[in-house]
């Protein structure tokens, strides 16, 4: 399939979805299947380098705290620029404060992956178990950042009061599925890149990065520059996954946002669902996100982790390739005589 | 970089000059100088850990050499990354197979395709014109019934023959064969020279790494020997095997 035929399906997929939350009638769906959404993103963030190219990510958290303060501070200066910019500064991009979410997506997006290029430039030398470790000093440098940056609330936190609804073309829709409706095409377009990197000359060169680096580069492959490309998509997804996130709960602070939540999750949903392909991450993140949400009202949102974990667990063991492996080794075996 | 056409010029293909490298206090190369004239075909050959591999590692830009100077078509090799020299025209096949694991063999050689012939050549080839390149590659070691299968499938025979596939894929200005043959049968063998020979009748300069001997003396016009990071012989096949240096460094006298 074409990839322009997959996003319009995809993003007819996402819109068929969409009808089906507004027809059960539940703003519950909207706030748990937001979750979902965004664990989706992650993990098509983190299979990208971590599943294509084999570089393991501990610090998505940082990456999905990137999005969220960018989205705090670009905010508060929105709200009063007068305050925080100089004269000329503040009457030129008046008129466009306040920045819509998609706007603020975008802009996250750009921030994180400038970021993710920065950490890939100074760690990618760095191999194996070395390049997982850099990541999670990163995330721990950033979260001690921002606990110290008062603009953004510091360890306090900041409040970000969101409006009650959204008119798009004269439809009103809640905010929550306004907010909804944003993850749905962010995980749409999340799915298509992460496909098309899949099937194409970049995603042969992620495979060869993963297998072998010497090998790769004997090859003709700039291993270099392609796990750049790769730290910088993987980082801006992540930051577009966490721009919505302040709009969504209202109120963020450090450790909530750095959480061990997003970083176990975003390397546990693609390992579960399968790393080497687009499905992969999908399958995982919608899995374990709703079994996630379901102990959540059912059990207590503190199992949330404890499954997560055991399930890791358990796929590590009995099928590292996860479930797209578990398929694809059946198929095979299925098509050999 | 000048950017020479080596076709214009007259000098050798490969020139190494005064190429060292040490790990530690274990002195790999010492001052080793080495000519590679275009269309050449040169056996280089030396006792186990005489410094081969760490030859072709240097001049592929693997291992990265602390003296000596590597030319090649015209460019100057050092400090440029393994992949531009495989796209000015160096190939090489690993001495320990080294093939992507994940990839089906047909994927395996359709990496230096993308990565390398299509950049030097401009040329966007259709899919179905890549798919057909990546089965005549791999017909030519005779592994074109596996296209689809993974390198695990493989023997480790097979898995050499994969190597040297995807280093011909590269379109190389010089094939380096680092022991493409070691434990093939004596078919095999022949196989694998037919195709190299071939090869080397369209124009490509080859490298022979081999312990073979039967195979080096029947293949090369020019024969090196490494003994403990130093070329102690270079020359004509019959002279080198009756050179007194070269039959004592083998037999350890």
């Amino acid at each position: 399939m074409r990839p322009w035929k997959f996003f319009l399906l995809a993003l007819a997929v996402g819109a068929i979805v969409f009808a089906l939350a507004l027809a059960a009638r539940s703003d519950y769906l909207f706030f748990a299947g937001f979750v979902v959404l965004q664990f989706i993103v992650l993990a098509t963030a983190w299979n990208i380098l971590g599943g294509y190219c084999g570089y393991v990510n501990f610090g998505s958290a940082a990456f999905f705290a990137i999005g969220v303060y960018t989205a705090v501070a670009l905010h508060k200066i929105g709200a009063n620029s007068g305050r925080y910019l100089s004269g000329t500064v503040a009457e030129f991009l008046q008129p466009l404060f306040p920045l819509s979410i998609a706007a603020l997506v975008v802009l996250s997006g750009a921030v994180a992956g400038v970021i993710g290029f920065g950490m890939g430039y100074l760690t990618l030398r760095l191999r194996g178990v070395f390049f997982a470790i850099a990541t999670l000093a990163m995330a721990v440098v950033l979260q001690t950042l921002v606990i110290n940056w008062d603009f953004v609330g510091g360890s306090r936190g900041a409040y970000v009061i969101r409006p009650d609804s959204m008119t798009i073309g004269g439809f009103k829709l809640d905010y929550i599925q306004y907010l909804f409706a944003i993850m749905l095409v962010l995980a749409v377009v999340a799915l298509s890149v992460s496909r098309l990197i899949e099937r194409s000359r970049l995603g042969y060169g992620f495979a060869t990065i993963r297998d072998d680096e010497m090998a790769a580069e004997a090859a003709g492959v700039p291993t270099l520059r392609l796990k750049l490309i790769a730290t910088t998509i993987s980082g801006a997804f992540m930051g577009m996954a966490g721009a919505p996130y302040p709009y969504y709960i209202g109120y963020v602070e450090p450790a909530g946002t750095f959480g061990l939540q997003y970083a176990v999750n975003s390397i546990a949903m693609p390992m579960i669902g399968g790393t080497t392909s687009w499905m992969g991450p999908l399958i995982g993140a919608v899995m374990l996100g709703s079994l996630q949400q379901i102990a959540t009202v059912t059990i207590s949102s503190a199992v949330n982790l404890l499954i997560v974990g055991v399930l890791l667990v358990v796929f590590v063991i009995i099928a590292p390739k996860g479930i797209v492996g578990l398929v694809q080794d059946w198929l095979r075996a299925r098509a050999r005589p | 970089m000048t950017a020479m056409d080596p076709g214009m010029e007259s000098g050798p293909l490969l020139q190494v000059k005064g190429l060292s490298k040490r790990f530690g206090g274990f002195i790999a190369l010492d001052g080793v100088d080495l000519d590679v004239q275009p269309g050449e075909r040169l056996g280089l050959i030396g006792p186990n850990g005489s410094g081969k591999s760490t030859l072709v590692n240097c001049v592929c830009g693997t291992l990265h050499n602390e003296t000596g100077t590597v030319h090649f078509a015209g460019h100057a090799m050092n400090g440029l990354p393994a992949h531009r020299r495989t796209h000015i025209g160096l190939a090489r096949s690993f001495q320990l197979p080294r093939p992507f694991m994940s990839l089906s063999l047909a994927d395996n050689v359709r990496v230096p395709l993308l990565y390398t012939v299509r950049r030097r050549s401009g040329l966007t080839r259709s899919g179905a014109d890549l798919d057909q390149r990546c089965l005549e590659l791999l017909a030519q070691v005779s592994l074109d019934a596996k296209a689809k299968r993974l390198p695990s499938d493989l023997t480790q025979v097979e898995m050499r023959k994969l190597e040297l596939a995807r280093a011909m894929a590269a379109e190389p200005k010089l094939l380096i064969a680092d022991e493409a043959m070691a434990g093939l049968s004596h078919s095999e063998i022949e196989d694998i020279i037919a195709l190299l020979l071939r090869l080397n009748q369209q124009g490509i300069t080859i490298i022979m790494i081999e312990h073979i001997m039967r195979a080096v003396m029947s293949f090369s016009q020019r024969i090196a020997v490494l003994v403990s990071g130093r070329k102690i012989a270079d020359g004509k096949p019959e002279d080198i095997v009756n050179n007194p240096e070269v039959v004592s460094a083998y037999l350890g006298q």
